[in-house]
């Protein structure tokens, strides 16, 4: 099995460690994976986004232009990738920061009250952790508590934030039933 | 098995850097590389002993690196395309006075200050020369973060035995992308030092000099014949690459670097459409692996070739065929990295539908 | 060239350590210097190497020579050298250095080479602290190229690109490199010598000592400028150019010591 997904958002989103966390939890789990981020002054406040590919099997090309899944954390990723998600694929979107929702009736829709639930959770930078949990849930790429051992990777000086990534998670999967 | 990890390619060629026994490093900062001199400034020479040092330009720093080489050590430095435009005069003399180094071209899209984004531009410049003089570097194309380890020990190993310059020719996406690397075990560096080198002149011997002068022309040619003849011997003896699904191809794609990468799921979305492609990396881009597109020459219907630039290793590719097999060209340029569909689209366009 | 070996085969009678007026260093090559007649560069060669003798360091010191005149310097020193490329003798000297920091480093450079086109190189090895030695040869002039202007040609010196004197208005004035780097921190000793008298050769073999002494303390960059001369490009007599020395160049670059380290 192999899941080409994109992150999508606003430089700072966290959009780039989405994608990190889920390499290192498809590596410790023993598959193939590859992380491409796009790189640069984009980096610093505009849109951001990276590649992740998690695959049973040996990756060719790094650089896609159709994705198994794309989750989009700001209005101009939906805008600008919702066309790049394969027929069936998914697009899971923080519907909390979004105008103008997705549209398209081929594929699977999923939005998430990211930034809402990450305000009731005290802490905006857990967004992401949010839209991974509902990304996880929905390809089931990865197993949970590989994403948890990631997370300890991640947060190897940061032992304290582990728990409340980890109820963001939660929070996310919850809305994909 | 070796130590598993996930790794940025700039990171991971500096990880293979201090583990193969380099003893120095000098190095400017540039994107997309710095990675590589932030990584060694953490705590390479703690680990190993090995120098760091940021020079105060590419210019110094190919000079330090020639000073260190002459030293009989291990030597490398890594910049991108403007970086490794001001070490080419560095890189002739080192090529002419035969020192043995190593040096990484994460090459970002050009011509000028261009842009940091992924390019295969500096293909020219690596292969055909770069600097005055007929010379020629061995140069490493890598498609893979696990490539950016393998190749620094292989570089190394290389550079030694031929006592020539090595680069490993990557790009933008690869040193910024991260993947999941086997490391090799932390080798020792060098005690000995070869005889030529410069470390002092032996106490019963005659004193050793290293230069890239010789102003009588009988003599430069010399040197010129003898470092032509290890040309030869380099392209007799190292040429590396990949093929896939040769056995019943009728067309072939080919790409090195990042852009093999591409062909071969652009070659299997082709394969899964009917049309039986093959796919030829080279990873050698000198020596060229000339051979293998000679022995597909004239049996093939077509070949396609994709580079992130304007078309530059076609010219050896058509070389290699020597007009026995039509040979395209597509790619994208600046920065722009070309899709396997976009590959698709225009194979497809050149020579199924015949619009060439 | 090697007139004491021969001389000593065909009259050994008199070729006794009693007689003995003068040796060549041992480390100076048998080779004839191609300077010019009246060129300081063979003096200075001559001395360094007696210091490099005198030391017993010939196992133990790499050399580096620039682009110019003194491009074949490895010709004539007896001790492992790398020919640098055009203005780098510093950047290579520092290559050389942090991989042997045991040894004696030293480069051996002309005013173009280190004060026009490797300018750079120099300002960031001495700010560095590199623990070297450059000898800066200062004529004044590109003697190789056949006597174009130099970062230090004097004002209203007369040379093949500055036919009329060099205009500092607009070709700029001449640069003081060792004024210029003193103040950096990382400089340990630099001093201005001269090699046009027998008592400034004395002077100058001293202060090329004392420099590779500082170098074996590692108390940081050293330079030791030696006003010279160019004969042939100054279209001068030998004698003529020592006097020109004498007059012009060192009313501009005054001879002495620039920095020395303090005494601890």
């Amino acid at each position: 099995m192999t899941q080409e997904a994109l992150f999508a958002g606003f430089g700072g989103q966290g959009v780039l460690s989405m994608g990190q966390i889920l390499a290192y939890a498809g590596m410790i789990e023993g598959k193939e994976v590859c992380w491409m981020p796009s790189y640069g002054p984009e980096m610093r406040g505009g849109t951001a986004n990276c590649i992740t590919i998690v695959s049973d099997s040996s990756i060719s090309s790094p650089i896609i232009s159709m994705y198994d899944t794309v989750v989009a954390l700001n209005q101009p990723s939906v805008d600008k990738f919702e066309s790049r998600v394969k027929k069936g694929g998914n697009l899971i979107y923080d519907s909390a920061n979004i105008l103008n929702p997705p549209t398209r009736t081929d594929i699977n829709i999923i939005p998430v009250q990211g930034s809402e639930e990450a305000i009731k959770l005290q802490n905006t930078k857990v967004l992401n952790m949010v839209m991974l949990g509902a990304f996880l849930k929905k390809t089931n790429c990865v197993a949970v508590e590989n994403i948890h051992k990631a997370l300890e990777k991640v947060f190897e000086r940061y032992q304290k934030l582990i728990p409340l990534n980890i109820k963001a998670l939660e929070v996310g999967m919850s809305y994909v039933k | 098995m070796g130590e598993i990890k996930l790794m940025k390619g700039n990171e991971a060629l500096a990880e293979a850097m201090i583990r193969a026994g380099c003893d120095a490093y000098f190095g400017y900062p540039i994107t997309p590389q710095s990675e590589v001199l932030e990584y060694l400034s953490k705590d390479a020479t703690q680990r190993t002993g090995m120098v760091v040092l940021q020079a105060e330009s590419e210019v110094a720093a190919i000079n330090m690196i020639y000073g260190a080489a002459g030293s009989g050590r291990r030597v490398m430095t890594t910049s991108s395309s403007p970086g490794i435009s001001l070490m080419q005069e560095g890189l002739s003399y080192i090529a002419s006075a035969e020192l043995p180094c190593v040096l990484a071209n994460v090459v970002r899209g050009g011509p000028g200050l261009g842009t940091i984004q992924p390019s295969q531009a500096d293909y020219f410049q690596a292969v055909k020369g770069g600097g005055h003089g007929d010379y020629r570097l061995i140069v490493l194309a890598p498609s893979s973060v696990q490539e950016m380890v393998d190749f620094v020990r292989l570089s190394f190993d290389l550079a030694e035995k031929y006592r020539n310059p090595v680069m490993i020719l990557a790009d933008g996406a690869i040193g910024q992308m991260m993947e999941k690397v086997e490391l090799f075990d932390q080798m020792p560096r060098k005690t000995e030092f070869p005889d030529w080198a410069t470390t002092g002149k032996p106490k019963d011997k005659e004193r050793r000099y290293i230069t890239s002068l010789h102003i009588q022309p009988e003599k430069m040619e010399e040197i010129n014949k003898h470092l032509q003849a290890k040309y030869k011997q380099i392209e007799d003896a190292e040429v590396r690459y990949e093929a896939f699904n040769l056995e019943d191809a009728e067309y072939i794609l080919t790409g090195y670097g990042l852009g093999a990468r591409i062909c071969r799921k652009a070659m299997d979305i082709l394969r899964e459409k009917g049309y039986k492609v093959g796919l030829i990396r080279p990873i050698t881009l000198f020596p060229f692996p000339k051979k293998v597109y000679e022995s597909v020459a004239g049996k093939v219907k077509g070949i396609l070739d994709v580079e992130m630039n304007a078309g530059q290793m076609v010219e050896d590719v058509k070389l290699s065929v020597c007009g026995k097999t039509r040979v395209e060209y597509y790619g994208r340029m600046g920065g722009m990295i070309p899709s396997p569909e976009e590959i698709v689209e225009n194979f497809e366009k050149l020579f199924i539908k015949g619009e060439a | 060239m090697s007139n004491n070996i021969e001389t000593a085969k065909f009259r050994p009678e008199i070729c006794t350590d009693e007689n003995l007026v003068y040796r060549k260093p041992s480390t100076l090559l048998p080779e004839p210097f191609h300077y010019c007649p009246g060129c300081g560069h063979s003096t200075v060669h001559k001395i360094f190497m007696e210091v490099i003798e005198e030391m017993g360091i010939e196992n133990e010191t790499i050399g580096v020579a620039p682009v110019g005149c003194s491009v074949f310097a490895y010709h004539y020193m007896g001790v492992d050298m790398q020919q640098a490329a055009h203005g780098r003798a510093c950047a290579v000297a520092t290559g050389i250095k942090r991989v042997q920091p045991d040894k004696y480093v030293f480069s051996y450079q002309g005013d173009g080479d280190l004060a026009a086109i490797g300018t750079g190189e120099t300002i960031h090895a001495a700010n560095r602290g590199e623990n070297i030695l450059v000898i800066f040869i200062n004529n004044g002039i590109y003697g190789m190229t056949s006597g174009q202007m130099a970062p230090t040609t004097l004002e209203g010196m007369v040379s093949t690109t500055s036919p009329h004197g060099r205009d500092v208005k607009t070709q700029g004035y001449p640069l003081k490199i060792s004024e210029l780097l003193a103040p950096l921190p990382g400089v340990a000793y630099i001093t201005r010598q001269s090699v046009h008298k027998p008592a400034n050769v004395r002077k100058a073999k001293k202060a090329l000592r004392q420099a590779l002494e500082y170098q074996k303390k590692g108390l940081g960059f050293c330079l030791v400028e030696i006003v010279s001369n160019c004969p042939s490009n100054w279209r001068m007599t030998p004698a003529q150019a020592n006097q020109y020395i004498e007059e012009k160049m060192l009313a501009f670059y005054k001879l002495g010591d620039i920095k020395v380290p303090e005494v601890k």
